[in-house]
């Protein structure tokens, strides 16, 4: 049944809340969890299920997020027949060269969803991560002869600062979804949509056709929403861990918590690798003085100094002497002799002189955008 | 399709001075430095020289290599004209034979070479770690108008019995050729890399099938031969770091070359990649308990124990009040609560239980066979260590020789 599922990932959401993170790069790009970015989880996730037929809508600063994916090889999705479908958004007589919204953008790429012969489609966002598959999804979806389900899990955590796309679901004893809420001021609900909806093929062209000629542009708002009372839609519940990048603060949150080994072991789950871009750096590399905690670290570090309870991608340079705390360093940053970092996010390839010191706060950690050199 | 050179990789050595590391694979499938197998390092070397087309040529053992080189993408050697090829011996309506020599392998294989007509052909060797740009040796074979070019190796007057030697003259043009010499004439040792004009070579390598005696073998047959005829023979002197790790002191010695600031052997070279089968696995997590100096960790592993010059590959687990020392430890290993390693190598898979003692003095009246080991202690891959098992130095643990140290222990 899960071969019968093509797959649809929508890439345009802006995220400001995500700071320097988003400035040249989609929330798909986000790396996340010491090598990863957000779109491998999703991608992952999908392949591990059985689905091989992957459309990627992109929007704005895709550059970075095609230079990750490439053909898709690494995720075995270079292949002959289906495989991975880059979207773009381009010029035509009803379209500008940028999407409006996501029912524009599912409107735009109905060329691709006609050519797919699957009969279902799996619609999903990319920044809520997490590591599963979607028989069971599925499965259940045709049981109850849903038209729509919704996967969701229980997400007791609000907090107005951090809220971005917070969807909430109001259910009746079987699952049914009775009411939707969006940004709620305060949710009545702990069911929090994942962002991953499964319909026939048939239903989700109708309702964007539709849709569109309504002038509507947000899926959730103008579809999900208004149609609740008369569409058939159920939640599927996920039990396990669930990382939602919804603001700078979540996404420290979230990182930190890949230091736990249950939350760690839920998300690296050996059964269903996640797969990403293989960059051939040597493993890491410990100094004669390095004194290193509580840390996860990626291949290619090259580590002399002091670290703990931090997050080291690729190709990190502690010095000598350097101390490094509750921090995320990125791909290629460099920290030199001395310096003090403590409650930093440093993206790609930043660059710490030595004797330089910078501390944030735990609710609070400072973000520095890529290439800075302080 | 046209190639100007071919490179044949000879990978059929069982490595039998490897010991029980080879008995379920073949040497250049032997795990190094972290995340690579031998073979990465030829392989590497070809592709970051310009040449996509390689041979790989293996009679020993072959599911290991052959699983692992797959279509070649890990290496960029997918390629649409060329790539790289596992050639295995193979019957033909009239007979069959094995290998009977690294020449006879070249020449069993000629219809593969002669499909890319090409001018030259590069032989390697799979069981040495270098990083060697084979189009600068090209040049030089073409700007000497050679018929064969045999890279070597500077190494000390006292330790020159121990290779082939090439002694040539001030203009690098080889005079003779000695085999492990007892009087070694110079320190120029054969590398075991050789680059023929693929026309030349082919005549030689059919004489020398048509002649009985022959071993069919490069350093005895062919480089004599072609020596005796006059041809034209260049030695190309390589400075860089390179080492034969086909015995068991070689192999760890080269593993603890990779660590030291500076290190002897650098691989973290964005301009000479070593490319590897790389797993998709986390990034390795460091315990809170965790202690390590001087050493190489490679993700997928978890460390919680002491870890101290030493290299660790993928998927390591080592527990708490754990010890390692001056060891290699081969992917998926399992170290277990209050162990210590001492200068040991251990295999893949390998399960030690809570509290073994491995590589530890011997003990009163303690003997252990060490002759390929020295006093390296070898747990060979899939071995699962019962607690508290005392392993001396200089041991060679395998499913079968388990029992003699668990018994007494």
């Amino acid at each position: 049944m899960i071969h019968d599922t093509f797959a649809l990932i929508y890439t345009g959401d802006q995220n400001p809340l995500l700071r320097e993170l988003t400035l040249s790069r989609s929330v798909a790009a986000v790396p996340f969890g010491g090598r990863y970015r957000c779109i491998d989880f999703v991608l992952s996730n999908l392949v591990n299920s059985g689905i091989d037929n992957v459309g990627l809508i992109m929007q704005k600063n895709y550059h970075s997020l095609m230079d990750h994916l490439g053909s898709g090889k690494e995720w075995n999705l270079n292949r002959k027949h289906d495989g991975l479908f880059i979207l773009p958004p381009f010029m035509t007589k009803d379209n500008a060269g940028v999407f409006c919204g996501d029912i524009d953008a599912i409107h735009s790429v109905v060329t691709y969803i006609r050519r797919s012969p699957q009969k279902y489609v799996l619609f999903t966002g990319s920044h809520t991560i997490f590591n599963t598959t979607f028989e069971d999804m599925l499965r259940q979806h045709v049981e109850t002869g849903a038209d729509i389900t919704m996967m969701y899990n229980v997400d007791p955590h609000f907090s107005a600062e951090d809220q971005n796309r917070d969807l909430r679901l109001i259910m009746r004893g079987d699952g049914r979804v009775t009411e939707m809420e969006w940004n709620p001021y305060r949710p009545r609900s702990n069911a929090r949509s994942c962002e991953v909806l499964i319909m026939e093929k048939k239903l989700l062209e109708y309702l964007i056709e539709e849709a569109y000629a309504r002038g509507d542009s947000d899926l959730t708002r103008d579809i999900l929403q208004r149609l609740c009372p008369t569409l058939r839609i159920y939640g599927w519940k996920y039990d396990g861990y669930v990382a939602r990048l919804d603001s700078i603060n979540t996404y420290y949150k979230h990182s930190m918590e890949m230091l736990n080994v249950n939350y760690a072991r839920d998300l690296y789950n050996h059964e269903h690798p996640i797969y990403t871009k293989v960059k051939d750096e040597l493993s890491a590399k410990y100094g004669p003085d390095a004194k290193v905690q509580n840390c996860m670290v990626a291949d290619g570090c090259n580590i002399e100094g002091n670290v703990s309870d931090s997050i080291l991608f690729r190709d990190v340079t502690v010095a000598p002497g350097a101390v490094v705390k509750n921090s995320i360093l990125l791909q290629g940053v460099s920290v030199g002799e001395g310096a003090v970092l403590d409650h930093v996010i440093l993206d790609k390839n930043v660059t710490i002189r030595p004797g330089r010191s910078l501390a944030g706060y735990e609710n609070f950690p400072i973000v520095l955008k890529k290439n800075q050199i302080v | 399709m046209k190639k100007k050179i071919v490179a044949m990789l000879l990978a059929g050595g069982q490595g039998s001075r490897l010991g029980i590391l080879t008995s379920s694979m073949a040497k250049p499938a032997v795990p190094f430095g972290g995340k690579y197998r031998i073979i990465d390092f030829p392989l590497s070397n070809c592709v970051n020289s310009d040449i996509d087309t390689v041979g790989v040529l293996t009679q020993y053992r072959p599911l290991a290599l052959n699983a692992y080189l797959g279509t070649g993408q890990h290496w960029d050697l997918d390629r649409n004209d060329g790539g790289v090829f596992v050639l295995p011996p193979y019957m033909t309506e009239k007979d069959g034979r094995w290998y009977s020599g690294t020449a006879n392998a070249i020449w069993q294989n000629r219809e593969f070479i002669d499909q890319y007509d090409t001018e030259y052909v590069l032989i390697l060797s799979g069981d040495h770690i270098y990083k060697m740009d084979y189009h600068k040796m090209l040049n030089f074979h073409i700007a000497n108008n050679a018929a064969a070019t045999i890279a070597v190796f500077r190494v000390p007057l006292s330790e020159a019995h121990r290779f082939g030697i090439m002694n040539a003259d001030e203009k690098n043009r080889i005079t003779s050729f000695e085999e492990k010499p007892k009087n070694p004439k110079s320190g120029n040792a054969s590398m075991g890399i050789y680059i023929f004009n693929w026309k030349l070579l082919r005549k030689y390598m059919e004489e020398d099938d048509r002649d009985p005696a022959s071993e069919n073998d490069f350093g005895k047959n062919i480089i004599p031969n072609m020596l005796n005829a006059g041809e034209r023979m260049m030695a190309y002197p390589f400075d860089g770091y390179w080492k034969d790790v086909g015995t068991i002191t070689s192999l760890w010695e080269a593993n603890m070359d990779m660590l030291g600031c500076p290190p002897v052997l650098e691989l973290n070279d964005p301009s000479w990649r070593i490319y590897t089968h790389n797993l998709t696995l986390p990034p390795h997590y460091m315990d809170a308990t965790a202690e390590v100096s001087n050493s190489l960790i490679t993700e997928g592993s978890v460390v919680r124990g002491k870890i101290t010059h030493s290299v660790l590959f993928a998927g390591t687990h080592e527990d708490v009040d754990s010890e390692i020392v001056d060891s290699v430890v081969f992917p998926r290993a399992v170290i277990g609560k209050g162990c210590s390693v001492h200068k040991a190598i251990i295999g893949e898979n390998v399960v030690l239980g809570n509290g073994c003692t491995i590589g530890g003095p011997l003990r009163e009246g303690e003997t252990v066979d060490n002759k390929l080991t020295d006093d390296i202690t070898l747990i060979g891959n899939d071995v699962t260590v019962p607690a508290g098992t005392y392993i001396p130095k200089g041991a060679v643990v395998n499913a079968e020789t388990l029992h003699l140290f668990t018994k007494e222990g």
